[in-house]
Parts: structure tokens; sequence; C-alpha cells
């Protein structure tokens, strides 16, 4: 088991180098450091010298990958591809177009994140597993064409019209909640509810289709059979043999988002206002500052590549019938 | 009259975009395998079952519907310039328009001068208004265009708009009931049947489709149409946006976008999939090992940001390049064509572990084992054996993809990332709206029409995809 790990950390060194190749070859070669300057700058009336200037103040003056300037390692090291490339391995992360710690600002931003991504998690699961539930239960029923065209056309709304609308409905006409804002504490309660019903209404279409599709592929298999053989109900077949074996694909499925979660959702935090880690990928984004973009690819990267190996150890707890070598 | 229409045509320069090529050689592509399909039993079984799904079928013509505008908005031309003084050379325009634009002339030219609300006669704000005598005043004025002809607004506007919708209504029902006339006539001589009969047959939905409920859409669609044509020319049904730009034409002209993401992306993306897909398949070994990291290491990258970046990085290199493009058309199509481009790098991955999973089932088969026996070559087992034993899947992924893109666009669009600021799209209609919610009254007319006309070419494309998933998929066979 330990020696799969580590093989697997392993092999996530080439992916990783490759994310950071293909990172630096967009940010640094389509684009010579130069253009972003002038972007930066407004297109029109940039002196060199203000060009000049924009780059040494955020180190993009050096040579791109080899500076023969130099003698001995600083050939390689004094060069933007060390400097701003290689150093996100060991997670220095430089600082943002604005002078900001890009470091601290993830860690400040990760915990608000989190905390609007979990519930959205831990209650979409619920949800979708219940509604999938039900409707299995009365599966080739009314009940369940009626169901399942609801999900469909739920499905088929937009994410930013649930947002919207939730926005209107909860905040500006009832004043339930606030429509958007943050606190710290328990404060922050109460604007966290408001993003998470959205997210779990926009989650139910495809969330409860997928999961009724799993329940049905396992009322189908033979175990299901010699259950009902036994004599037992359908109710105690259904939520004590076919809930138990439906939970691996789900769980295994939710498993590699686990990591994820620390990186938001880009839409709602940014519509909500949670300074989290998603809105200020869209606020990077918005001001075009390419340091934090380049720093949350790879952040992101490296977060996936932790779900995918989690995702392969789950699998073992979950099913002791495979084993890991 | 006729000759004018001629002489106007033959006026116009025609532009061909990217996306416009690739829009039409993806229909030729439709239209090429359908005639090559024809008379091919095995081609077209499971067709014939999509073609006998309801609802699978009601979606096929709100799509047909929506494919049609969006044809006829590829279709770009630049109007010439009113030639003044004698000169040899004729000057084109440098807006680009579409045969759409041309079709929708009053919509897009009846501009107000800021927002009004849906089948309003006067401004949604108030302005200072001179009188006569010199003094000022504060009131809401009257549209340039909408409900224009109208003496007495606040009377008249119910009756006239009672009037023209029931008069649109029943040309459209008319036609509606001549073109079923006609088809119908159509249907019995094909089935050699008369023509009550087949009337009968259709009405209980005894035949092989079920044209009863694709008749009943189609006359819906035009009763709609139909409406919508004699009242868009005195109102604005949708309303305005903030520059006056009435919101139905924007709703209508971002029907293309949509539909070329929702279509080119994938097509974009096929090559790569189908290809390294059915070789990491079939060869295995090191090439498998070199296709599969490639692809981890693609999806490893976050969706949003990899297409942020990407986007980003394109927007500066068309702003420090102006040179390249001639027209705004031709700088906001270059975008949508590398939006669909990013897109399609970002999603082939799936596609492409679907259909090495496929193949790698297969290359033991008997029948692969038989043709290598023979010598057939790799490439040609490949593209010969493998290639349309695996179709299915990607029909089914190509389908279902669709309206998950459409949606994305929105998302994309308000980020920032998505298509160019000048180009009609919902996103960017769903965008530029979204901070007149906080307006008191809000201004909500922009948003209803983006999403209604997405929500139901999406829930179109969700349904027709379930049609093609249960014909096609060979696991939800019979259930």
């Amino acid at each position: 088991m330990l020696a799969y790990i580590i093989r697997r950390l392993l092999y996530a060194i080439p992916i990783l180098i490759g994310v950071n190749l293909i990172t630096f070859m967009l940010f640094f070669i389509v684009n010579t450091p130069d253009d972003m300057a002038r972007m930066q700058l407004g297109m029109k009336h940039v002196t060199p010298q203000a060009i000049e200037k924009w780059k040494a103040e955020r180190g993009y003056d050096k040579p791109v990958l080899y500076n023969q300037a130099e003698n001995g390692m600083a050939v390689i090291t004094n060069t933007i591809f060390y400097e701003k490339s290689l150093r996100l391995f060991v997670f220095e992360f430089g600082f943002a177009d604005d002078g900001r710690d890009i470091a601290h600002d993830i860690y400040q931003r990760m915990w608000p994140s989190l905390a609007i991504a979990l519930p959205i998690l831990i209650f979409g699961l619920l949800t979708n597993i219940t509604v999938a539930m039900l409707l299995a239960f009365f599966r080739a029923s009314y009940i369940d064409v009626a169901g399942v065209i609801t999900l469909v056309g739920l499905m088929s709304i937009s994410s930013l019209f649930y947002i919207i609308s939730g926005q209107f409905l909860i905040g500006k006409l009832l004043h339930l909640v606030p429509i958007s804002g943050y606190d710290t504490g328990l404060n922050a309660l109460k604007f966290i509810v408001l993003p998470v019903l959205v997210a779990l209404l926009y989650g139910i279409g495809s969330g409860g289709r997928w999961y009724r599709t799993i329940f049905l592929e396992e009322i189908g298999k033979d175990y299901v059979r010699t259950a009902r053989a036994k004599g037992l109900s359908e109710r105690i077949v259904l939520f004590r043999h076919v809930l138990k074996n439906a939970m691996i694909p789900i769980l295994t499925g939710v498993v590699v988002l686990l990591p994820l979660l620390f990186m938001g959702s880009l839409i709602l935090e940014s519509f909500f206002g949670v300074p989290g880690l998603g809105s200020y990928v869209i606020d990077a984004i918005r001001a075009q500052d390419f340091a934090i973009v380049r720093v949350m690819v790879f952040v992101g990267s490296i977060l996936y590549i932790i779900g995918l190996i989690l995702t392969d150890i789950s699998y073992t707890f979950v099913d002791p019938r495979i084993r890991l070598s | 009259m006729l000759a004018e229409n001629i002489a106007y045509f033959s006026s116009l320069k025609p532009v061909l975009l990217w996306t416009d090529a690739l829009v039409f050689i993806l229909a030729i592509v439709i239209i090429g395998f359908a005639w090559y399909a024809h008379g091919k039993e095995y081609l077209q079984a499971p067709w014939r079952k999509v073609f006998t799904s309801r609802t699978g079928m009601v979606s096929v013509v709100v799509i047909a519907v929506y494919t049609t505008v969006a044809l006829l908005d590829s279709i770009h031309v630049r109007e010439a310039l009113e030639n003044k003084g004698d000169q040899e050379e004729i000057y084109y325009s440098v807006n680009v328009i579409s045969f759409l634009d041309l079709a929708l002339g009053p919509l897009k030219n009846q501009a107000e001068k800021t927002y009004s609300a849906p089948f309003a006669t006067h401004l949604y704000a108030k302005e200072t208004v001179e009188l006569p005598g010199g003094a000022n005043i504060r009131l809401y004025p009257r549209l340039k265009y909408g409900g224009a002809h109208l003496e007495n607004p606040v009377q008249d506007k119910s009756r006239d708009i009672m009037v023209r919708g029931l008069s649109g209504l029943t040309a459209g029902l008319l036609l509606w009931v001549i073109l079923v006339a006609c088809f119908i006539w159509k249907l019995a001589r094909y089935d050699r049947a008369g023509f009550m009969m087949t009337f009968k047959n259709i009405l209980h939905g005894r035949c092989r489709a079920p044209w009863h409920v694709m008749l009943l859409t189609t006359g819906m669609i035009l009763a709609l149409i139909a409406m919508v044509i004699s009242l868009a020319g005195h109102y604005h049904i949708f309303g305005t946006d903030k520059v006056g730009q009435d919101v139905l034409y924007q709703t209508i002209k971002s029907i293309r976008t949509a539909l070329v993401i929702g279509t080119l992306t994938t097509l974009v993306m096929l090559p790569f999939a189908l290809m390294l897909g059915i070789m990491a398949g079939y060869f295995r070994g090191w090439i498998d090992d070199l296709i599969q990291y490639l692809y981890t290491t693609l999806n490893s990258i976050p969706g949003v940001l990899l297409i942020a970046s990407f986007i980003l990085m394109l927007q500066v290199y068309i702003d420090t390049h102006p040179d390249l493009f001639d027209t705004d058309a031709s700088r906001a199509d270059m975008r949508l064509l590398f939006l669909c481009i990013i897109l399609g790098v970002t999603s082939w991955t799936g596609l492409c572990r679907l259909l090495r999973g496929e193949t790698m089932k297969m290359r033991t088969a008997e029948f692969i084992q038989a043709a290598s026996a023979f010598g057939v070559r790799h490439s040609r087992i490949m593209s010969r054996h493998l290639l349309p034993n695996v179709m299915h899947i990607v029909l089914i992924t190509v389908v279902l993809d669709f309206s998950g893109l459409v949606l994305a666009e929105a998302v994309l669009s308000y980020v920032g990332v998505g298509v160019d600021p000048s180009m009609h799209s919902w996103g960017n209609m769903i965008n530029s709206a979204r901070l007149e919610m906080a307006r008191d009254p809000m201004v909500w007319w922009s948003l209803l029409a983006a999403f209604v006309f997405m929500f139901i070419l999406v829930l179109a494309a969700n349904l027709f995809s379930d049609a093609v998933r249960d014909a096609f998929d060979p696991r939800v066979k019979n259930r």
C-alpha cells in the first residue's frame, strides 16, 4: 500500500512538469513580456522606458530561458523560466501585480471557499441520493417519469438563472438573508445559506439523474434477484443491498472532488461576494493579473492529482476485492 | 422591384469568416452522411429508433428551427457604400452583416435611446424635455419606434396588440394548415393510401414516426413566429437594452454563437480524440503511456483556468496585432474560433479515455485478429475495423456535450473569457443585464429573453441526446 502511494506520488511529478511547461509556454512564449507590459499599461502612448520599468518591477526583465550574461548556474537560475515557473515546485508563488503575497492570499481565501463548498458537497450528496432513491423505488411508474422530466428541466436551466433568481427572490423580495457578502466565524452562516441552496437546486438535475441510472444498473444485477427470491421486501432490498453497492461508484466519484473543494466555485463566489479562491481567480482574470492565474493553474492541478490518488486509495476501502499493487 | 432586389444582392460582397466555413463543412458532412446512409440498413436502424421517440422528434423540430436561424446568420456579406463621385472602385462598409440581419432589418435598425420595457410606448427613464414655452418638464418621452403608430397609446395599446397578435396567429395557423395538408398529401402518395386514411393514421399516432406531435410542435412554432412577425415591426417585444437596441434582435443573433460553440467545439476536438484514443487502445505499450500522460496532464488543469489563460493570451495577441484583422467581425470571429478550440482541448480527454477503453476491449476480438492475420496494415485496421465500431460512443458523447457547452458559454462570458464582448451571445446579454438587477424598478427583460431562448435550446438538446443514447447505447437496450 505504502509503496503504491509512493509510486503514485512519483508519477505525479512528470504531470506537474507538463502542467508547468504548458503554463510557461502560454504565458511567456505566445506573448512576450513586452506585449503584456504594453497590454497592462494601455496599448497606445507607451514609452519603452515605461515598459522596461514595468518589467523590472515584476522581474520579467530577464531572458526567458538562458541568460548569457551570467556565469555558472546563474545562466539558468537568473531567467524567467527558473524564477517564475520552477519556483512553483517549492511553493514559492511570488507576488501579484499589485504587490501582494500570493501564497498568503491563497491561505487566507481557502477557508471561505471551503465553508461554501463543503456544505454544498454534503447536502448535495444527501439530496441527490434521496431523490434518486425515490425515483428508483417508483421506477417505471408515472412518478418516475414525471420526476425524470423535472430533473431534465432543472438541468437545462443555466446556473446563472438560479443564482440571479435566488438573489432576487430570497434576498431582494423576502429579505431573508443578505444578497452578498461574507463575515468571519458563525456570522458567516447567513451569507452561506443562499449560495448553498442555489447550488443544491442547480446540482439536483444532473446529480439526481446520474445517481438514478447507477441505482437502476444495480437493481438489474443478479444479487438483487437473489435477495428478492429470498422473500425480502422491496424496501429492504433497496436500502440494505442496492444502496450499499451503489455507494461504491458514488463515493469514489466524490473523493476526486475533495481536494478541489479548496478551489471553490468561480461564479457562485463572485456573485455572492465571498472572498474565496474562486472570486480570487475571477478578480485576477478581470484585472489580467497573470501571476495569480499562473499560480492557480498550478495549485489546481496539484489538488486534482491528489484527488486522483485519494480515489485509488478509497477503492480499496469501499471494495475489498480491489487490491493496489 | 425584383430588379432592384437583384441589383442590391449583387452589390453585396460576400465575406467568409472562419467559423462560417466550418459551420458549412459540418452541414455538408451531415448531409453527406445522410446520403451515404441511404439504403444501408445497418446505419439506418438506430436512427429509425430515434425517429420513433416522441420527445426526441419534438426536440428535433425545435433544434431545426434554431439551426435554420444559425445557418442564415452564417452567410456574411458587406454592403457596398454609396458611390460618391465617379470613382471606379467600390468601397464596402466595415460592418459585416448576415442574411439574418437583412431579414430582420427593422428589428436591427429601430433603436431607441435607452431602456424600454416590453411592448412599451414610452422610455423607461424620465427625461427633461423642453416645452415650446421655454419651460422644462420631466416626463417619460415617447419611443421613436415602439408603438409610434398609435395616436393615444394609453387607450389603444392593448387593443392594438390584441388585434395584431390575433391576426398574426391566424395567419400562422392558416399557413400551418396548408403545410399540413401538403404534407399529408405527400405522405399519402408515398404510402399509396387515401388522404383521409393517412390523416386518421397521423391523428392517432399509428405511423412509424410520431408525426402528430411533430406537426403540433411545428404548428405552435409557426403560430408564435407569425405573431412575433406581426408585432415586432411596431413594438419591442422583449423591450430594449441600455443603448436602445431591440432585445429580441440580440437574442436571435445569439443563437448562432451558441450553436457554433456547441457544435464546432466537438468537431475541433474529434480528430484528436479519435486518433489518440484508438491508437492508445490498439498499440498499448509506450504509445499508450504517452497518450495517457498527455490527457492526464491536460485534464489536471482546472478547465476554467486553462480556458481563461488561453483566452487572455489570445486577447493580448489580438490586441498587439491589430493589422491581421480587417473588420471587427473577423476579430470577434477569431476569438470565437479559438474559444471553440480551447474548449475542445479541455473536453476531448473524456472521449479519448472512453475510446481507449473500448478499443482495448475490441482489439482481442476475432475480427481484429483475423484482419491482422491477413496482414492488414495497422492504419487500415484502425480506420476500417475499429473506427466504425466505436462511432456510437462518439455520437453519444458529441450529442451529450452539446447542451453543456451552450450553458458553459454563458458562464465563461460572465467570467470575462467567453466570446468577444462585441459579439451577440446569451452570456454577454446576461452579463450586461446583471448590473441592472440592482436598479429600481428592475430591468428584467434582457435576462428573461436570454434565459428563455437558452432554456428551450438546452432542453431540446437534452431530450434529443436522451433519444440518441437510448437508440445507440447497447447498454440501455430494453430498459
